[in-house]
């Protein structure tokens, strides 16, 4: 079976690969990644936070004891190799690129267009095939508009076009006014392909010691609909690249994101969970499942069942939630 | 000839740049002010930067000076081209090993940034006192007096030792040679060839010890050839003064400056000349130019080579014509004839018979960095112009005991109207230092101009104020004192101008730039009256400009440094102000490149806003000040404090006089009560409504700044409107209240108690109990609060438990120390105070511990309202387990003598009362109690005169139990002091021992010890250290007699009291060693205690306490207090700068590290795991 596709400008055996995470910090890993099949190799994000903060706090907390005390002139040694940075991040990807032979992309991720995008440029030198920009912003300042917020991220984005020639990929989360006309301006400002959708850490409230903490669980099946809702209106109107991320655990799933237009589709839970031989799995499931079906390739199936091309388009939006609730009558109720 | 490139460096870094191409191997251990030597060869080798000839030196730690000295000497007789650097102390260390490689005829040259040896007192500043403690070895001295001095001698002394056989010394003065950033035109590697003889390298290697060519040496010897044998080697002492003097005219012919064994400078035929060496000898040559221009037969004879002494040279040095000669010492040498270098003198010119010999007089100047300026030289040729010159004076102080000190004119300075003059006020965060620095090297890089910076930093370690004099003008300076008469005066603290004279050294006329926060208009009125008489007597140009709100609006909140130095480069007139711009901004760039594009963004903010926010202040043609500078101290204070103390708060110590001192350093305690620093912008705030009474915020405090008391209710009569009061929680004592106070001006603002605080508001779980707020504009009712505080009644220490929140009722005896703010080691010792402060004798060794624990003016240990408090000293570095181990046999021995009498006076003093004395239980706070009256009632009896056995009425207090802490760093037990250690605790006497452990020696700046773990970078160990920390713990639970605990008040509260109580009850010796966070550590104290928390469940820092009486119990002796590791090492070890450094280095090296720390934390875990179950057999 064929199950070729196009993503960011790649041509791809199959659309499967490991979403951002944890799973490509080692090299160990990837290898098992590449072995089980992965189609490309997402790293880690690095955030702009985790740069500011690390280059301010450094300074804060090391140059600011410099020359204060007679019989010290510093506390900590500097090394004249030290340079602080992405650099353990950059290290990671040319130890990947030399250990595999499929793209790999980096991934950053913040919100706002100031120093650290330099670092795009130091991740393509690094070798590094593609870029992937995770976008979680929260509007939670009454002073900001919708779109002073889409605003910025799409200047964030031309400021990283303006540094690198990798093709880019935007990771978005689903909160977004007007997704559509979003997505639009950010192809528009050179977006190769949109990450539908990010999953980051959600606030929990630990009642015992009135704190807010972060946390991440892992995904499961029930998370793709919406994924399968965006990725079937966005494929009928752009012709980027599309990825599903998050929800994807079992091959059908990967079917449904496929029909619904994804050109990749990026799991991490369930790697996750059942380590890299998930991919396998997966791939020969989808294998599988296309011939049982009798599709020629791939591409037969790759959008069939967007918004543009399925029987019932209605389902996508508003008119999916009325008929939801009209269906659900007192007896489904749960007990 | 030189190829004349120059470079901006202190003297430590231009010794070190000639000491590490021409050394093979370098043994080091940091000592100020000579660490930096050591730190840039360490850093240097770990780049790779190679040797003159093209090998990488290699650079190891020891444990010691001791330990340095051995590896040096073995190193020399493997043959390698050897080296180290030290001082004081250190230097004393070594001479043990300094007779052996003198003895021997070894080429060695060492750098010695001269200092002071302690003797009433420990001085980090220099003098020549550890040098002179070396003449007698056989050593060559080799002095130098200026950076650019140490740099060629130092070259000299490495080329001269190979030519001689001789060990060379070189040496140059402490601070103010060390420390002083100068330019100084750089010896390149041709020079450095040039000098050295290849072939006197190669008789080295030839004369190393190898199996190839095997000799013996080290051998003993008897009276029978002993004596003969060490006069053997006295033709090579011969031959060493004119050896020294080929060098150095081959150096003048290298580099075109040319040195001699006695420099002589001034008047051919002068009739005065002083003899001195190092940097006073500088200010003396800038005044002899002065007074020779006017026509005055004056000159200096600068001493270079001080052994092996040529009287030859000397006498041909002199002129002829000299009829009185000052020889000037830097050291104190009590009861001999003269001090050393007056005594060479005097031999000298007896032994040459002169036939016109002239008249010598000794003099003694610069002790511990004393100044010796202008006036002070100027004084000392008055002085030797008079018909009969004092002998054996002094000058630089008043000496009203002895009557030695000349006069002098403090004013004094020479006109140099060609210089720039500048005088800063800092802090030492604002970054002060640092940006002047760097203003030196941006005058060096871009002027013809000489420069000088010498920078005078306070000792405290938090708040510390820094001045900075800089001078830049047509070269040389030679002017190695402090600026009287700046014509710039940058106030970069607003809060100094109630504080301190910043304008006392303000030439008329000079410039004054004053960062005043708020609005500019109020700027004049809020000045003090003084201030203000200054600014219109001396017709000063004052510029205004609020630099924190400048530097806070381009993100970098505190830091005024670049902001100031901005104002500097634009009102100075040094540099056109568009290239001095850009020169700061370039230096910024290459500064902080690695450091980052948002620092360097941020700086660069904070530059652009600073013109515009820049202005003159307009002076009103008369004073209007409302209020004058407030004094010092408060009336309240003890005479001494106001009539010594205050004086140093002042900043004017230089002026007090002998009489002002006891003759043997012993120091009043509790004087830091006095000193208000007021350094904390913001304070905790007190909610009362929301504590839960925890007392864990009194727990933390590093400076015993938040406190916390329950007394009884009717206490509170009387008390001021703002004093803040609650029921206190507990069904043991009703009718108290509950406060917690905060000393606000005692306060450094760390965070630490709002941090931990749990009290959360419900409603607002954001607002808690204790939270940060800017400080308050009602002062005084601050001050009101924390008066009516401390004259409340303390809680009854016999009711008190040993649970965490009781221990915080007791009141500290150790209280605003000038520790970081955030310090991880002093809450342990407060705590300690708080439990046995009343019976504490304290042996402590140097580092941070006896720094802000001993350093004048004001030191932190106090008493109660009985008196009582803990008694302090600071023997050495080295010795402080024995120290304390004395202390402990002279408590027992004074104890024994006490009881041993009170038996001889039963008649008089009574049956009863002598058993009741003898047998009391003082292992409870109620016993100890009992026997103090119990000693009040004998001492009744023993009315002096009336008793039986006098002497017991002296010895009487000894009766009550004594609780002696032995307390140092980790630098002290586990390196340098852990033979000692070792030894004590192997005694069976009762000796409580505490190490601090912060894994660094933190005082000298973050060396590594053998404490530091795994993975961590220090210096010394800059590419992270590869070796464990070393498992004190557990060597000494090896000897099963110990009590040994590990504790980390931050992650287990309770433990921590509970193991130092057992410490305490233990009747043979004890070790607790405590985690400490640690500004060495680079990450926010604040987090400290959440950190101790990540090491403690990481499994890196095990809490256990291993108590040798439960063997009798039959049960383990080990009992583990925190549970087996589950967090996992590295994300302990990812929150602080050490580590990531280290990571960043070289990641994978530094993951293999963080699962080797890994393995080493559970393989920790697992024998202690295994040894808390094991049942020891026991004796039936």
């Amino acid at each position: 079976m064929n199950l070729t596709t196009q993503y960011l400008g790649f041509t791809l055996p199959h659309p499967f690969m490991p979403g951002a995470s944890p799973l490509a910090d080692s090299l160990d890993t990837v290898r098992r990644l590449e072995d089980a099949g992965a189609s490309a190799i997402v790293l880690r994000s690095l955030f702009e936070e985790q740069l500011l903060h690390e280059q301010l706090s450094n300074h804060r907390y090391t140059d600011f004891h410099r020359d204060t005390f007679p019989e010290a002139s510093s506390f900590l040694p500097e090394p004249n190799d030290f340079q602080l940075g992405p650099r353990s991040y950059l290290e990671q990807i040319r130890r990947i690129r030399a250990a595999v032979k499929v793209p790999v992309i980096a991934s950053l991720n913040g919100t706002t267009a100031a120093s650290w995008v330099e670092h795009a440029r130091l991740i393509e030198q690094a070798g590094a095939s593609a870029l992937e920009l995770n976008v979680f912003s929260v509007g939670a300042d009454p002073l900001e508009k919708a779109g002073d917020t889409e605003a910025r991220t799409v200047e964030l984005l031309r400021q990283l076009k303006a540094r690198v020639k990798l093709p880019i990929a935007v990771k978005l989360s689903p909160d977004y006014t007007s997704l559509s006309n979003f997505a639009a301006q950010l192809t528009g400002a050179g977006a190769a392909g949109l990450v539908l959708f990010n999953r980051l850490f959600q606030p929990e409230l630990d009642v015992e010691t009135l704190d807010v903490r972060r946390v991440l669980h892992l995904s499961d099946s029930t998370e793709l609909p919406v994924r399968l809702r965006w990725l079937g209106v966005l494929s009928a109107q752009r012709d980027c690249s599309l990825a599903c991320s998050g929800g994807v655990h079992e091959p059908v799933d990967a079917v449904r994101a496929l029909m619904a237009g994804a050109h990749a589709v990026q799991v991490v839970s369930a790697l996750l969970k059942k380590g890299p031989g998930e991919l396998t799995r997966l791939i020969q499931g989808l294998t599988q499942w296309l011939e049982e079906h009798e599709y020629e390739s791939l591409a037969q199936l790759r959008g069939s069942m967007n918004y543009a091309s399925c029987p019932d388009p209605s389902a996508y939006l508003r008119a999916n939630y009325m008929l939801m609730l009209q269906s659900w009558s007192s007896d489904d109720q749960p007990r | 000839m030189s190829e004349n490139e120059t470079v901006m460096v202190d003297g430590n870094e231009a010794v070190a740049r000639v000491a590490h191409r021409l050394s093979e191997a370098i043994a080091i251990y940091p000592i100020t002010p000579s660490s930096t030597m050591a730190e840039l060869a360490d850093e240097w080798s770990s780049q790779g930067k190679t040797n003159l000839w093209g090998a990488v030196p290699d650079v190891v730690q020891l444990q010691s000076e001791a330990g340095a000295a051995g590896t040096v000497h073995g190193a020399l007789q493997a043959g390698a081209l050897t080296t180290t650097f030290t001082a004081s102390q250190g230097l004393l260390l070594m001479i043990p090993n300094l007779y052996k490689i003198a003895g021997e005829l070894t080429p060695f040259a060492f750098h010695v940034a001269a200092r002071t040896v302690a003797t009433h007192a420990l001085s980090i500043f220099g003098d020549h006192s550890d040098v002179m403690a070396c003449r007698q070895i056989g050593l060559a001295l080799l002095a130098s007096g200026s950076v650019q001095e140490a740099h060629d001698l130092a070259a000299v002394a490495h080329a001269a030792t190979l030519q001689t056989r001789i060990p060379f010394l070189h040496f140059f003065d402490g601070f103010r040679t060390s420390h002083e950033v100068a330019r100084i035109e750089v010896l390149s590697d041709q020079v450095l060839t040039g000098l050295i003889d290849t072939e006197a390298i190669a008789a080295h290697r030839a004369r190393a010890l190898t199996p190839d060519r095997p000799v013996l040496r080290g051998s003993a010897q008897n009276p029978d050839t002993w004596f003969q044998a060490r006069e053997a080697c006295q033709p090579f002492y011969a031959a060493c003064p004119d050896r020294v003097q080929q060098v150095m005219d081959r150096f003048a012919a290298l580099t075109g400056r040319h040195y001699h064994l006695f420099d002589y400078v001034g008047h051919p035929e002068a009739e005065r000349v002083v003899v001195m060496m190092g940097s006073g000898a500088e200010a003396t040559h800038e005044v002899v130019d002065a007074l020779v221009a006017k026509g005055e037969r004056v000159g200096v004879l600068k001493v270079r080579l001080f052994r092996p002494w040529s009287t030859a040279a000397f006498v041909a040095a002199l002129p002829r014509t000299v009829k009185a000669l000052a020889v000037l010492d830097r050291t104190k040498e009590p009861g001999a004839v003269g001090d050393p270098l007056y005594l060479d003198v005097l031999s000298t010119l007896a032994e040459a018979a002169l036939p016109h010999p002239p008249k010598v007089y000794g003099g003694r100047y610069g002790l511990s960095s004393k100044e010796f300026d202008a006036g002070m030289v100027k004084a000392v040729f008055a002085e030797l112009g008079k018909a009969s010159p004092k002998n054996h004076f002094t000058v630089g102080i008043v000496d009203d005991v002895s009557h030695t000190s000349l006069q002098w004119d403090h004013d004094f300075e020479l006109p140099h109207p060609e210089r720039v003059q500048a005088v800063f006020y800092g802090l030492g965060a604002d970054g002060t230092v640092g940006a002047n620095k760097n203003t030196i090297k941006i005058i060096g890089d871009e002027t013809p101009h000489a420069a000088q910076g010498y920078f005078v930093y306070d000792s405290k370690k938090s708040g510390a104020m820094t001045i900075s004099h800089l001078r830049f003008g047509p070269g040389p300076i030679r002017s190695s004192y402090l600026i009287k008469q700046a014509n710039f005066v940058g106030v970069h603290q607003f809060q100094f101008v109630d504080r301190l004279d910043v304008l006392e050294l303000a030439a008329p006329g000079a410039v004054v730039l004053l960062n005043a926060p708020g609005d500019r208009a109020t700027v004049w009125n809020r000045l003090p009256r003084e201030m203000q008489e200054q600014i219109l007597a001396r017709a000063l140009q004052v510029y205004v400009i609020d630099a924190s709100q400048v530097a806070r609006e381009a993100g970098m909140a505190g830091r005024v440094n670049v902001v100031m130095q901005t104002c500097f480069f634009a009102i100075s007139g040094v540099l056109p102000r568009d290239e001095a711009i850009s020169c700061i901004k370039h230096s910024i760039e290459k500064t902080y490149a690695k450091k980052g594009a948002e620092v360097i963004g941020r700086n660069f903010a904070a530059i652009d806003a600073t013109l515009k926010n820049l202005h003159r202040l307009e002076v009103p043609g008369q004073v209007t000040a409302t209020h004058a500078r407030p004094p010092i101290v408060s009336d309240a204070a003890p005479d001494f404090v106001k009539r010594v103390t205050a004086v140093m708060l002042a900043n004017h110590g230089d002026l007090l006089p002998v009489s002002a001192f006891p003759p043997d350093g012993t120091w009043p305690t509790g004087t830091s009560k006095w000193e208000k620093r007021d350094i904390a912008q913001e304070v905790p705030i007190w909610d009362q409504a929301l504590c839960i009474q925890c007392n864990k915020c009194a727990l933390v405090c590093p400076h015993a700044a938040i406190r916390t008391k329950a007394y009884p209710e009717g206490a509170l009569a009387g008390r001021p409107a703002s004093f803040k009061a609650v029921p206190f929680k507990s069904t043991d004592t009703p009718g108290f209240s509950y406060s917690v106070q905060v000393a606000t001006e005692d306060c450094t603002g760390c965070r630490l108690c709002v941090e931990i605080c749990p009290a959360k508001d419900k409603q607002n779980p954001r607002h808690k109990s204790l939270e940060m707020a800017p400080r308050a504009a009602t002062r005084t009712d601050e001050r009101a609060d924390l008066d009516f505080f401390l004259k409340l009644p303390e809680f009854d220490r016999t009711r008190v438990g040993l649970d965490v929140k009781s221990t915080q009722l007791l009141e500290p005896l150790f209280e605003y120390s000038g520790a970081c703010a955030g310090c991880g080691e002093t809450p342990y010792l407060k705590l300690l105070t708080q439990l046995y402060g009343d019976r504490l004798l304290i042996a402590n060794a140097t580092g941070c511990t006896s720094i802000y624990g001993g350093n004048l003016p004001t030191t932190p240990y106090t008493t109660n309202r009985d008196g009582r408090g803990p008694a302090w000293a600071n023997s050495l570095f080295e010795d402080n387990a024995e120290f304390g181990y004395g202390l402990r046999l002279g408590v027992d021995s004074l104890h024994r003598q006490a009881e041993s009498l009170l038996r001889q006076s039963a008649t008089a003093v009574g049956d009863e009362l002598v058993t009741a004395l003898l047998t009391t239980d003082q292992s409870t706070e109620a016993g100890v109690k009992r026997q103090r009256e119990q000693v009040s009632a004998l001492r009744l009896k023993l009315a002096p005169g009336s008793g039986p056995v006098p002497l017991l009425f002296t010895l009487a207090d000894h009766l009550v139990k004594k609780s002696v802490w032995i307390v140092g760093g980790d630098g002290w037990a586990y390196d340098i002091g852990y033979g000692g250690l070792d030894h004590v605790i192997a005694q069976n006497r009762k000796v409580n021992i505490l190490v601090l452990d912060t894994e660094v020696y933190s005082n000298t700046g973050g060396q590594s010890s053998k404490a530091t773990p795994m993975g961590a970078t220090a210096k010394f160990a800059a590419a992270g250290k590869a070796a464990a920390k070393k498992d004190l713990g557990l060597i000494a639970m090896a000897y099963g007699s110990v009590y040994v605990a590990r504790i980390a008040s931050g992650a287990k509260d309770a433990q921590t009291v509970k193991a130092l109580a057992e410490a305490e009850s233990y009747p043979g010796p004890s070790l607790v060693i405590a985690y400490s966070h640690c500004i060495a550590h680079g990450y926010d104290m604040a987090k400290g205690p959440e950190q101790q928390k990540r090491a403690v469940d990481s499994g890196v820092w095990p809490l256990y306490r291993y108590d040798p009486r439960r063997v009798d119990r039959g049960e383990p002796p080990l009992q583990l207090d925190s549970a087996a590791p589950k967090l996992p090492v590295g994300d302990y070890m990812r929150e602080e700068a050490r580590f990531r450094i280290t990571q960043n280095l070289d990641p994978e090296r530094y993951a293999r590290l963080v699962k080797l720390a890994q393995l080493n934390a559970q393989q920790h875990y697992a024998v202690y795991e295994q040894m808390s179950k094991l049942v020891l057999p026991r004796l039936p």
